[in-house]
């Protein structure tokens, strides 16, 4: 069932919103979500989307609105990019901590400074602590089945955290690719009715949210909310099942490519997945015992799972699209190293930063070089340097 | 002795940790004694935020959220949208901030709502500093105080939140003081019944902050308003009012000698504060068409 059309990565978000039956809208345009903006604003002017649209002065009250919006009992929207969503840091930690399942497009984009409009994941990666799922996307179909299925995982019970569907700047958001779109009642009938099942506000049986708390609970409130994010890999399990059975399309939290007799694999996440794959087929071809590992989930992260898949591999590259200073190597390949045991050789790589393409050239370079990597702790590659990077720009003085 | 089981009344519970003599006290039972049940009430962690409560124990009868500093109305805007799509359109949803969260921090997102002529009410009670954090200046701060950040006298004069609130020609907004109860509550209700974005502006005195004994703060909010420290006036639909009228303003210097927060100002700047206060109310009654 359903119907293809012909979506670029941010329409495919705003037709997922849509499909969910968001009711209250509120966001802020900043590049490249744009388009998602004044998408769901046309929709609801147009009479498409029975939803109030509030055109907010800020991400910080975007993110605000959406909170006191699904408080009231019904799904709010929004979404962002970048510098946007390091305004709404604050009321990301609100949303998560009030148990408020809100699903929002993160269109990724490099943070300032320097100014970049270009794809990074610097922006999603400074909020990896923030309390929200991170679900990244390799494609444009991924993108509505990601949105589709994050409502299911967020608003669980068991798991009531919320979550973003981070996808990648231009790569993705401006990239048109066919699309399936299910049926309304399809979608209707996995998405279900949003209900407010933990804190809400009705004047008819008044509570007050969100007060000063003691240190006698808050660890406990803690506690619960790690709580959700282990919950949260069992329910992606079985919402990722679910959808698979319905709509044909199989998605886990951590997905092997030719990785089951690999000796070296690259692990990546978002839309550079995909290259990687072709250049993992790339040098088969040549010989080379290669496989690609792309995570889907970012937070909750799938250590278990990511084990099974790196199981045979002797050797782990791990391709960061963002820097991770002063650390001993990027966010995926703390994760990564921290998952795996002492036994295997796992490099942090970096590259892809502000919109620098994730060449074939890239991928295969890192992989070439864990092939021929001898330390057992080696220093973080910069991948994609050019030039000499510390000589950038020549200052020329009183001219 | 009272006895709370069996005299407690209102909407605002007894024994809330606020100081002796706090005129937010006064305000906030007012304010929901006139707005009743079907409210919903978005607090800033300021000092209102004592009347949510702490930890399981609310402070008051009515649904609310106590959002961040900056945020209260992009919040109340939110929940507002949230009951309209579900039919909910009788709900009074109240911000409740001080003028740090109003007038600085806040200004921005209670600017949004004012724009977009969201159906919220918002309420600054106006203690003229960052009290909670423990008398820090704020920019509704009076030219002359000490605060702990304006510990020689604040330099300059007050943002004056009304004319920001009347240059976004928002329906309803008032200036509203416990120096007269009566009118404050009255003013409230006409809040609540408009169709729009409305603001009150309360003058809300602080003997802690203000440095005068607990016992006097209906006498000092008097004193503000008799000398036109605090002007009390209306604007509805474009039109101002003036609601208290003066033959002549009472000297400034009998509404600073009630407070130590003024101790500093010498004759030569009262006299200049003096005159602002003057200029400040011939000014109003200019735009009221009055002069």
């Amino acid at each position: 069932m359903g119907h293809y059309k012909m979506l670029d990565g941010n329409y495919a978000a705003v037709e997922a919103l849509k499909m969910a039956g968001v009711k209250v809208i509120s966001a802020y345009p900043i590049t490249p979500q744009s388009s998602i903006s004044e998408k769901l604003a046309e929709l609801v002017d147009e009479g498409e989307l029975n939803a109030k649209y509030i055109r907010v002065e800020s991400e910080h009250t975007a993110m605000s609105c959406a909170v006191g919006a699904q408080l009231t009992g019904v799904r709010a929207a929004t979404a962002t990019s970048s510098v946007g969503l390091a305004l709404m840091h604050e009321v990301l930690n609100v949303a998560a901590g009030l148990r408020v399942p809100l699903v929002m497009p993160v269109v990724n984009r490099s943070l300032a400074s320097p100014w970049s409009l270009w794809c990074d994941h610097q922006d999603t990666m400074a909020e990896r602590d923030s309390g929200w799922i991170q679900l990244y996307c390799e494609n444009v179909q991924d993108v509505f089945d990601s949105v589709i299925m994050a409502y299911r995982i967020a608003e669980h019970p068991d798991v009531l955290t919320p979550a973003m569907v981070c996808l990648d700047g231009f790569f993705l958001s401006h990239s048109m690719q066919k699309v399936l779109v299910p049926e309304q009642e399809e979608i209707d009938r996995f998405v279900g009715e949003y209900k407010a099942v933990n804190l809400r506000l009705d004047p008819k049986d008044p509570i007050l949210i969100n007060n000063l708390t003691s240190p006698d609970e808050i660890t406990e409130m803690k506690y619960q909310q790690a709580a959700g994010f282990r919950n949260a890999k069992r329910v992606m399990g079985e919402v990722f099942q679910e959808f698979a059975e319905l709509f044909g399309r199989k998605k886990s939290v951590v997905e092997g490519y030719r990785t089951d007799d690999a000796d070296a694999v690259i692990v990546t996440l978002g839309s550079m997945s995909g290259t990687a794959k072709y250049v993992v087929n790339h040098m088969r071809e040549k010989g080379y015992k290669v496989g690609a590992a792309k995570v889907v989930s970012f937070r909750p992260f799938p250590y278990e799972e990511l084990r099974r898949v790196l199981e045979n591999a002797a050797k782990v590259a791990v391709l960061d699209r963002t820097t991770g200073f002063g650390a001993q190597g990027a966010p995926l390949w703390l994760e990564v190293k921290s998952a795996l045991d002492g036994c295997k050789l796992v490099k942090s790589y970096i590259g892809g930063l502000a919109g620098r393409d994730v060449s074939m050239w890239s991928i295969e370079n890192a992989l070439m070089d864990i092939m021929e990597e001898r330390s057992a702790k080696p220093d973080t590659k910069w991948i994609d340097l050019q030039g000499d990077p510390m000589n950038l720009r020549q200052v020329l003085m009183n001219v | 002795m009272f006895d709370i089981v069996k005299e407690a009344s209102g909407l605002v519970s007894h024994g809330v940790s606020a100081c002796a003599g706090c005129g937010l006290e006064l305000i906030i039972r007012n304010v929901l004694g006139v707005l009743g049940e079907d409210t919903t009430i978005v607090i800033p962690p300021g000092c209102s935020a004592l009347f949510c409560g702490y930890g399981p124990n609310a402070g008051m009868r009515v649904s609310g959220l106590q959002g961040n500093l900056e945020n209260t109305a992009a919040y109340a805007a939110g929940i507002k949208a949230g009951y309209a799509m579900q039919g909910n359109h009788h709900t009074t949803v109240l911000g409740f901030a001080g003028d740090g969260a109003t007038v600085d921090i806040g200004i921005q997102s209670l600017s949004g709502v004012m724009e977009r002529r969201d159906k919220v009410m918002y309420i600054c009670y106006d203690n003229e500093a960052y009290m909670n954090t423990g008398i820090q200046g704020s920019s509704s701060s009076p030219v002359g105080a000490w605060t702990t950040t304006t510990p020689g006298g604040k330099p300059t004069r007050r943002k004056d939140l009304l004319r920001i609130a009347m240059a976004h020609d928002i329906p309803y907004c008032a200036s509203a003081s416990l120096a007269n109860i009566p009118d404050l509550r009255k003013k409230v209700q006409k809040a609540k019944d408009t169709d729009g974005p409305s603001l009150l502006h309360i003058h809300c005195p602080c003997p802690t902050g203000w440095r005068y004994h607990p016992s006097k703060t209906i006498e000092v909010a008097k004193s503000a308003v008799q000398s036109g420290a605090w002007l009390l006036y209306e604007y509805c639909d474009g039109n101002i009012t003036v609601n208290t009228k003066f033959k002549e303003l009472k000297p400034i210097e009998v509404y600073f000698s009630l407070q130590g927060r003024f101790k500093g100002v010498n004759d030569e700047g009262m006299a200049e504060i003096q005159q602002q206060v003057k200029s400040q109310y011939e000014a109003l009654l200019a735009l009221a068409g009055l002069e």
